[in-house]
């Protein structure tokens, strides 16, 4: 049975709205007008190469091995990096140097073992390895990735300005 | 010899150079619609679009057909290998065939016959030949499947379609595209017959397996429909019969309801300007309303596709064309 009266009368008006609805195709036009509106609006585009986002200061990127400004090496050989490294990545030997300083010998990071967990950074005492801004050093081949003291020596030459300042603007909160 | 040259080589060359002029800005057309669509669409979703390759990535259209030119063409397993070549070849052919009897201007036609609006008809119609074929010869069941698909679709919004041809046609009483046209220096049939014009503008967006209705090429459930085993040169023939063909539909729409050529307003400085821009506005009007519509709505479901086509487009334009019918009977303005 249909409802009759008052009920059916509000059941026949709510037909007629959806059936004019539909055949005035209102919805398929507001949503023509919301593309339309959006097509005026400002891109959110960032030309990545030409343009870059803001990185955080305690951005973890690639890593450097940095220097004292007097052109001494600041790692010490503690290993603390290497033991607390849980990809196993990082590989250090030393021995004494010929004026007695204990200096590695050999600093290697594997890049393709890194999982950029920053522990090696936070172990650190001497600040001498950081992890960088740099995010750009895809490689064309596997062997470029696994890095040595030489290469890690250069890229902390490379970023010590940007290093510098993250550290200083984070040392408030270390 | 010189009979030879005037009778039969002189008409040859000059309906050579005729088609020149037609099929040569038609497919600089094609490619910068490809272009037009990747920046539209990007504008409509916050993005730029191409803009590297030239300035403002003008030259995109030309790298990409570069790059498919210079893929591998691979012939599946098992596909049939005449019919895998032709289908693409046929798909392009009929997209720019069509193109002979579509007036550009008063006069400017290659061929200005006497059945113009049923020719077209019957070279959309084949267009499904193209993509049978291709989904029947390429031996994968995504293509088969998007074949079949796209037969059913092109099919059912055909009958919707002629209906709708034929409530232009009482309106005109001529088939000839030209008349047509000129039939609508009072008023254009978008006006009158409104509801028609949407229509067949939505039966348009079907019959080129555009969005909303791209379910031929469905590429989240058939990765890529009837031409997912295509690439390189055949690919990009499927590519530019798709967008030829959306060109030819939006030159039909701009014939039937917008007037063609006309410029909108009768009077001075509208009609200074030539009636071949005129129409080139009005096509590239409909135009981007195919990629505004695909901006914006989500795919059909199938069933829904055919309702539509079915239960909707074909008892209200079988209405249509009795109700004009009607209307032109009663009051008398049936054409001479």
């Amino acid at each position: 049975m249909r409802p009759v009266g008052k009920e059916g009368d509000e059941e026949a008006m709510a037909f007629l709205d959806r059936a004019a609805r539909s055949l005035f195709l209102t919805e398929l036009v507001s949503g023509l007008a919301l593309t339309f509106s959006y097509m005026f609006k400002p891109k959110v585009t960032l030309n990545y190469p030409y343009e870059k986002g803001p990185i955080s200061s305690r951005f973890r990127g690639e890593h450097v091995l940095r220097r004292y400004a007097n052109g001494e090496e600041r790692c010490i050989a503690c290993k603390l990096c290497e033991a607390v490294c849980p990809a196993l990545a990082i590989t250090i030997e030393a021995e004494p140097r010929n004026d007695g300083s204990r200096r590695t010998t050999r600093y290697d990071i594997d890049m393709t073992k890194c999982i950029y967990c920053g522990l090696c950074q936070e172990a650190c005492p001497v600040d001498a390895v950081v992890m960088g801004p740099n995010f750009e050093f895809s490689t064309e081949n596997r062997e470029e990735l696994f890095y040595n003291k030489q290469k890690l020596l250069a890229n902390g030459d490379r970023w010590e300005a940007e290093i510098a300042q993250n550290l200083a603007a984070e040392a408030p909160y270390r | 010899m010189a009979e030879f040259f005037n009778g039969f080589l002189l008409p040859l060359i000059i309906i050579v150079l005729k088609i020149l002029a037609i099929t040569v800005p038609l497919l600089v057309a094609v490619a910068f619609m490809t272009y037009a669509e990747r920046k539209i669409m990007g504008a409509m979703q916050l993005r730029q679009g191409p803009s590297l390759v030239g300035p403002f990535g003008l030259l995109q259209p030309f790298a990409d057909g570069l790059k498919l030119f210079a893929k591998e063409q691979i012939l599946p397993e098992g596909a049939n290998r005449v019919v895998f070549y032709i289908a693409p070849m046929i798909t392009f052919f009929l997209a720019l065939v069509a193109w002979a009897v579509i007036p550009f201007d008063y006069g400017v036609v290659l061929s200005n016959i006497n059945v113009g609006v049923l020719y077209l008809f019957a070279i959309s119609s084949l267009g499904v030949y193209g993509i049978v074929m291709a989904g029947w010869a390429s031996n994968s069941r995504y293509a088969f499947l998007g074949a079949l698909r796209s037969a059913a679709q092109m099919v059912s919004y055909e009958v919707s379609m002629g209906l709708i041809i034929i409530t232009v046609l009482l309106c005109v009483g001529s088939l000839n595209l030209t008349d047509i046209v000129r039939a609508q220096e009072t008023i254009w049939f978008a006006i009158p017959l409104f509801p028609m014009f949407i229509m067949f503008f939505i039966s348009a967006l079907a019959e080129t397996n555009r969005s909303p209705f791209d379910l031929p090429e469905g590429e989240s459930e058939l990765v890529a429909g009837f031409m997912v085993e295509y690439s390189s040169a055949p690919f990009a023939l499927f590519f530019l019969g798709e967008y030829a063909n959306m060109i030819l539909m939006s030159a039909m729409t701009s014939i039937l309801f917008l007037g063609g050529w006309l410029s909108p307003l009768p009077f001075a400085p509208f009609t200074w300007i030539p009636g071949v821009v005129w129409f080139a506005l009005k096509i590239s009007a409909c135009l981007f309303t195919f990629v505004w519509v695909r901006a914006t709505m989500p795919r059909y479901r199938y069933d829904q596709l055919m309702r539509l086509g079915w239960k909707v487009f074909l008892p209200f334009s079988l209405f249509w064309v009795v109700l004009t019918a009607g209307v032109l009977v009663t009051f008398g303005w049936l054409p001479k």
